[in-house]
């Protein structure tokens, strides 16, 4: 057997200083002898531990050795099969707690980079268009099928019906498909034209996709079921924001996560005065929150030219719920993080502007619910730090707009959907739902094995 | 892509659009609002449904020119489309039968509240309406909302038409009469629906007032149009747009639609200078 190689290829990247002043992809890709030299690493171990870590089981040694092999056309085409957004899964999955984690070589602290090969393959598709080899068109079945949202679950589900051959509506609320992946992630992790690429490549397996539809408004889920559809995928997502409640939240220039990444990404307030929709520039700016979208509100404020921006968390470095490379990506292009630290109030000035927050030190305690040790404020250690700006990136919980207009639906006291785990099928006949409107916020690839897993119930459902 | 049917020019700066939207057509009702936006580079701005035509598939809305969106909005005409137009968002007027409901509008607000007066007198009220604008030349659907009130009141900040003054006067000198007026209704700028509300809450009489806060997606996503209502924070586009007056932080209000001055301002110039050239 010949000699394992420990050494994982480097993502090139933009240098910090340079990518803290825009919105350009952070990650180059590999080039072709990049990827090459990365999928010989592959061992093509028969144990397959990597496809197990795959929310969407895809055949990932097969498009690793069609890399090895040169073989590009062949690597769209196993990829693809099981996921249609390679581009987007190769950018923003958390491969390190998935496939990178059940790689064999993972022992070895040396995984096969398969999330960067992922990318490599679904940008050398769109580089290359019509070189990959095309899939056959499905068989119609006859059947119509509405799906409800157009972020991963959705996107995901609706690719999957269309190509088992069913007739799919895809009802998004927004002016564009995508959901989060457009509102949501910004630009320099994940641009929108792979988004959009990626859309379109649903789209042009016979999906209808219907801009501007807030299901619930327009047609209520129950008129689609009466309207001919056999059967209705729910994947609203979770994307109604939290706020923390505590005094002076109205402030001007206090942002939600959702409110300030939706103007800079779909609205491209980046870009404004060419662009319509505005945004506050803040020079000193802090964001409340641990998690991605905290880390990409952070970048993003720093992009829009600020002077200082922090990061505010109330528990330690080691219990952020951001992945890894974002934190260390955050760091490197200067963000401040104040750890064991949680605003008290905001503090504003006679014309209601932000101009202060007001933070408890905190200590860690013993471990909550959730299995990370509980924050604990630490009396009398108020200080304050000056802002004139705020953003709020305390997770997000699932709109009701849907729910609060269709019968029959369960949902839980944290207003999520109660589904089946397995089949994604809801107590209502012939609805079934998944993603983050069943999980309550979580990632973009277990929303895409949520979607894709009710995808072939629904195909079960339809068949008999 | 939404067609314009139909454009008028009700005063030189308020525009009305029949635009062809026949989803929205179908389930709009009185009180809700729908998300416009030009094109790939326009903003997202509510306006107000102010009738809708299940029969033609149409959707009316009539909008003031105050900043880039709704000057490049009144220089369409019919026969052109709009990139979007999302509804029928918020939450509808509450119709039912009250029995004397003071329908209170400024300004534009006069188009937002006719349809609800409509139904408010189809569900059997007695409707007074006051009807302010702040010279003649910027009054317009007198008859309109004449037509679905009992009595009709209207007043002009500088006496050019009907009575000279603001409607907050009429509206005490009604409360005072004895007359017993079972709800309030003020539409209209921020500061006329506060000053409404002052007026009526001594005399302990219900007023809604239909908020317009800055909003994003207008479908409960963002919190940009967070408003503080009781002591509690709000979404105008989810929970409203209609609220107790009464119980609104008008200051809280006023001061959150001044967030963008200066970018609009910036907006508005440069779209002036590429218009020009």
């Amino acid at each position: 057997m010949a000699k394992l190689n420990l050494n994982r290829v480097p993502m090139p990247r933009q240098d910090p200083k340079k990518r803290a002043k825009n919105f350009d992809e952070v990650a180059l890709g590999y080039s072709l002898k990049q990827a090459k030299e990365e999928a010989s690493r592959c061992i093509q171990c028969p144990k397959r531990n990597c496809v197990a870590g795959c929310p969407v089981d895809v055949d990932i040694p097969e498009f690793i050795k069609a890399i090895g092999e040169g073989d590009m056309p062949e690597a769209v085409r196993v990829l693809k099969n099981k996921n249609s957004l390679p581009g987007i899964c190769g950018r923003v999955c958390p491969q390190e707690t998935q496939c990178e984690a059940t790689c064999s070589l993972a022992k070895k602290d040396a995984p096969i980079a398969i999330g960067r090969l992922e990318r490599f393959v679904a940008d050398w598709e769109r580089a290359n268009a019509g070189a990959a080899r095309p899939v056959d068109p499905p068989k119609p079945k006859g059947k119509r099928v509405a799906v409800v949202g157009s972020g991963p679950a959705g996107l995901t589900a609706a690719a999957d019906l269309a190509k088992l051959g069913h007739s799919v509506t895809l009802f998004e609320a927004l002016h564009v498909a995508g959901g989060v992946l457009m509102y949501g992630i910004p630009e320099f992790r994940l641009p929108k034209e792979i988004v959009q690429a990626e859309v379109d490549y649903v789209v042009s397996l016979g999906v209808k996709l219907e801009l501007d539809a807030v299901v619930g408004k327009l047609a209520t889920v129950d008129e689609l079921l009466n309207d001919g559809y056999q059967a209705v995928f729910l994947g609203t997502g979770a994307g109604a924001p939290m706020f923390m409640n505590i005094p002076g939240e109205n402030l001007n220039g206090i942002y939600s996560a959702n409110e300030f990444l939706t103007r800079v990404n779909l609205m491209k307030a980046y870009r404004f005065p060419e662009y319509d929709t505005p945004v506050k520039l803040g020079k000193r700016v802090v964001v409340i929150g641990g998690g991605n979208v905290a880390m990409d509100s952070a970048r993003c404020a720093l992009r829009l030219g600020a002077d200082k921006v922090y990061i505010v968390y109330r528990r330690s470095e080691k219990e952020m719920p951001a992945r890894r490379e974002e934190v260390e990506n955050a760091m490197e292009e200067g963000i401040e993080f104040k750890l064991l630290t949680n605003p008290k109030q905001m503090l504003g000035d006679e014309k209601n502007w932000v101009v202060g927050i007001e933070c408890y030190e905190m200590k860690l305690g013993e471990p909550d619910d959730s299995g990370r040790r509980r924050p604990i404020v630490k009396e009398g250690s108020e200080f304050t730090i000056d802002v004139d700006m705020v953003v709020e990136a305390l997770g997000t919980r699932p709109n009701p707009l849907v729910s609060s207009t269709t019968e029959g639906l369960e949902t839980t006291r944290w207003g999520t959907l109660v589904a089946d785990e397995e089949t994604g099928k809801t107590v209502k006949d012939r609805v079934w739902a998944g993603g983050d409107i069943v999980t309550g916020a979580a990632t973009v690839i277990s929303a895409m094995g949520a979607g894709k897993r009710a995808a072939a119930d629904i195909d079960r459902f339809l068949r008999r | 892509m939404y067609k314009i049917l139909l454009k008028q020019d009700l005063v030189p700066s308020i525009h009305l659009f029949e635009v062809a939207a026949p989803a929205v057509a179908k389930k709009a009702r009185a009180g809700q609002f729908v998300m416009v936006r030009i094109d790939q580079k326009g903003e997202r701005i509510p306006l107000t449904i102010a009738d809708f035509d299940q029969k033609e598939g149409s959707v009316t809305i009539v909008f003031m020119e105050v900043g880039t969106t709704t000057a490049r909005l009144a220089l369409m005409e019919a026969g052109e489309a709009i990139a979007d137009f999302v509804g029928p968002l918020g939450l509808p007027a509450e119709i039912k039968k009250f029995g004397t409901v003071a329908c209170v509008a400024g300004g534009v607000g006069v188009a937002l509240i006719t349809p609800i007066a409509r139904e408010l007198k189809q569900a059997g009220n007695k409707i007074v309406s006051i009807l302010g604008a702040r010279s003649q030349d910027l009054l317009f659907w007198e008859k309109e909302l004449g037509a679905f009130s009992d009595r009709l009141i209207v007043t002009t900040d500088d006496g050019s038409y009907g009575r000279k003054g603001v409607v907050t006067e009429p509206l005490k000198e009604l409360l005072e009469s004895g007359e017993k007026v079972d709800r309030v209704i003020a539409i209209g700028p921020v500061v006329m629906m506060k000053f409404c509300s002052l007026t009526t809450q001594p005399f302990g009489v219900k007023t809604i007032v239909s908020l317009n806060p800055i909003m994003v997606d207008g479908t409960g996503m963002c919190g940009c149009c967070r408003v503080s209502v009781g002591g509690e924070t709000r979404f105008a586009c989810v929970d409203g747009p209609d609220f107790d007056g009464h119980e609104v932080d008008w200051d809280l209000l006023l001061a959150r639609q001044t967030i963008y001055l200066d970018e609009e301002k910036c907006s508005f110039e440069q779209w002036q200078k590429s218009h020009s050239s």
